[in-house]
């Protein structure tokens, strides 16, 4: 299983979803859905339609910045975070 | 039971809600909701008591919020409201509308989108974004954004929206098919033989007179306009004010002669209020004649605007007028407007201002 950390600004859109989570995923986008499925709407948040990682989205998988398409590993650590933004 | 009068507020960091009776004189404020995004438009639907929050967040892109609860929880959908693969995926939600179950959004880049699950989820009216002119279109200053929605109270098919800077559009069979509407209105930005163009107007605010759906106004960035034939044509109704140059219009709620703009000093002058002193400008005769509502309204060392969707009337009797500014104050009249007050400052920049009268 992956584990998933999400940033806490997103956890406050989707009340109940935890800081870490564990997915059954080969690739990025494959634990992206497997989020969406436990909480509808997730991978609209984390994705555009284009699709691809939102701009100020940053994923990474074992230390490295990842993309949709990054394969994981059973053992994987995936972390999203919220990139600088704003103003 | 007791009637609650709501004004709605969207800002760059949040949605508000301020309070009243419809006595109008003490006000609360309530917020910030939608997790402090930036919120173009919140709306009510008074046919459901429902709120619709339009915005989008740099990290998590465009929702359209709901709360059906009057403001104490939100909920936030997205199902639906998406260009095809490939394309320029959606920023923002600009503008809502209800309609007889629907509820309409327009978006940034430019297109429209239906609901007909209360903002579930959303498909997308694609004839705009098919439309042959659409190449041609270019973006205003905020984006290519569609920023007014305004459906024909008695015929749902109907409807008419202003994009940033393609114009006027109108559409007869409910947004499948679309015509540009902007014959009479100026485009000063184009060459001097090219000034009024079938399309390519950079409107900035368009809506309709009550009871009167082939009256409709319209703030542009290049003169105020009102037509009296569903937007196929438009007389300038500019002369008698301090300049033709604003954001906003308002409508009277029973009066369709009655309309409320907010002139600014120019587009290339600071876009504040005109000499420093703010000032709402009133018709009662559908824009021959224009008298300046200034009692209550600072007048001294004013530089502040007011947005595109930053003005708004209510239903009551005597209508109130409301209006939201850039530097996140809120006036009020109570008497059609007569008499001003602040009844909020130091929020964010005010982005939109709608109200909803409701029993609860």
């Amino acid at each position: 299983m992956v584990a998933v950390t999400l940033p806490g600004a997103l956890q406050r859109l989707f009340p109940g979803a935890p800081r870490r989570v564990e997915v059954a995923a080969a690739t990025v986008a494959e634990a992206i859905d497997g989020l969406d499925a436990r909480w509808p709407g997730m991978r609209d948040r984390i994705c555009d339609s284009t699709p691809a990682i939102r701009r100020h989205i940053n994923v990474f998988v074992d230390g490295e910045r990842a993309a949709l398409d990054t394969p994981l590993r059973p053992a994987s650590a995936l972390i999203v975070l919220t990139a600088i933004s704003g103003g | 039971m007791a009637t609650r009068v709501l004004v709605l507020l969207g800002t760059k960091k949040g949605a508000f809600i301020l309070e009243t009776d419809p006595d109008r004189r003490s006000w609360e404020l309530r917020g910030p909701y939608c997790e402090t995004w930036p919120m173009n438009h919140v709306i009510g639907d008074p046919a459901t008591g429902a709120i619709y929050g339009a915005g989008g967040n740099e990290w998590f892109g465009p929702a359209v919020w709901r709360s059906t609860d009057l403001g104490a929880t939100w909920s936030h959908s997205s199902a639906g409201l998406a260009y095809a693969a490939g394309e320029e995926p959606i920023k923002s939600v600009w503008s809502l509308a209800p309609g007889k179950g629907a509820l309409y959004a327009g978006v940034q880049p430019a297109g429209l989108f239906r609901s007909d699950d209360a903002g579930e989820t959303w498909r997308h009216l694609s004839g705009l974004r098919d439309h042959p002119t659409r190449p041609e279109w270019q973006a205003g200053g905020a984006g290519l954004i569609l920023h007014s929605l305004v459906r024909d109270p008695g015929d749902d098919r109907k409807l008419w929206v202003a994009i940033s800077a393609a114009g006027v559009f109108h559409s007869a069979d409910g947004g499948e098919t679309w015509e540009p509407r902007n014959r009479g209105t100026r485009a000063d930005f184009n060459p001097e033989d090219q000034r009024y163009p079938e399309f390519g107007q950079c409107v900035h605010c368009l809506v309709m007179a009550p009871g009167m759906p082939d009256r409709l106004y319209q703030q542009n960035h290049c003169g105020m306009y009102r037509s009296d034939d569903g937007a196929r044509t438009w007389q300038s109704i500019e002369a008698g004010l301090p300049s033709s140059f604003g954001f906003p219009a308002a409508a009277h709620p029973r009066d369709p002669g009655t309309l409320y703009l907010l002139p600014l000093n120019g587009d290339s002058a600071g876009r504040y209020v005109p000499d420093g002193k703010a000032a709402v400008w009133r018709t009662r005769d559908g824009g021959a004649t224009w008298q300046d509502q200034r009692d209550g309204l600072p007048q001294k060392n004013v530089f502040f605007g007011v947005l595109r969707q930053a003005m708004a009337t209510d239903p009551l009797d005597k209508a109130g007028v409301y209006f939201g500014t850039s530097t996140g104050a809120v006036y009020a009249s109570r008497d059609e407007g007569d008499s001003w007050q602040c009844v909020a400052e130091h929020l964010p920049t005010v982005l939109s201002v709608e109200t909803m009268v409701v029993e609860a």
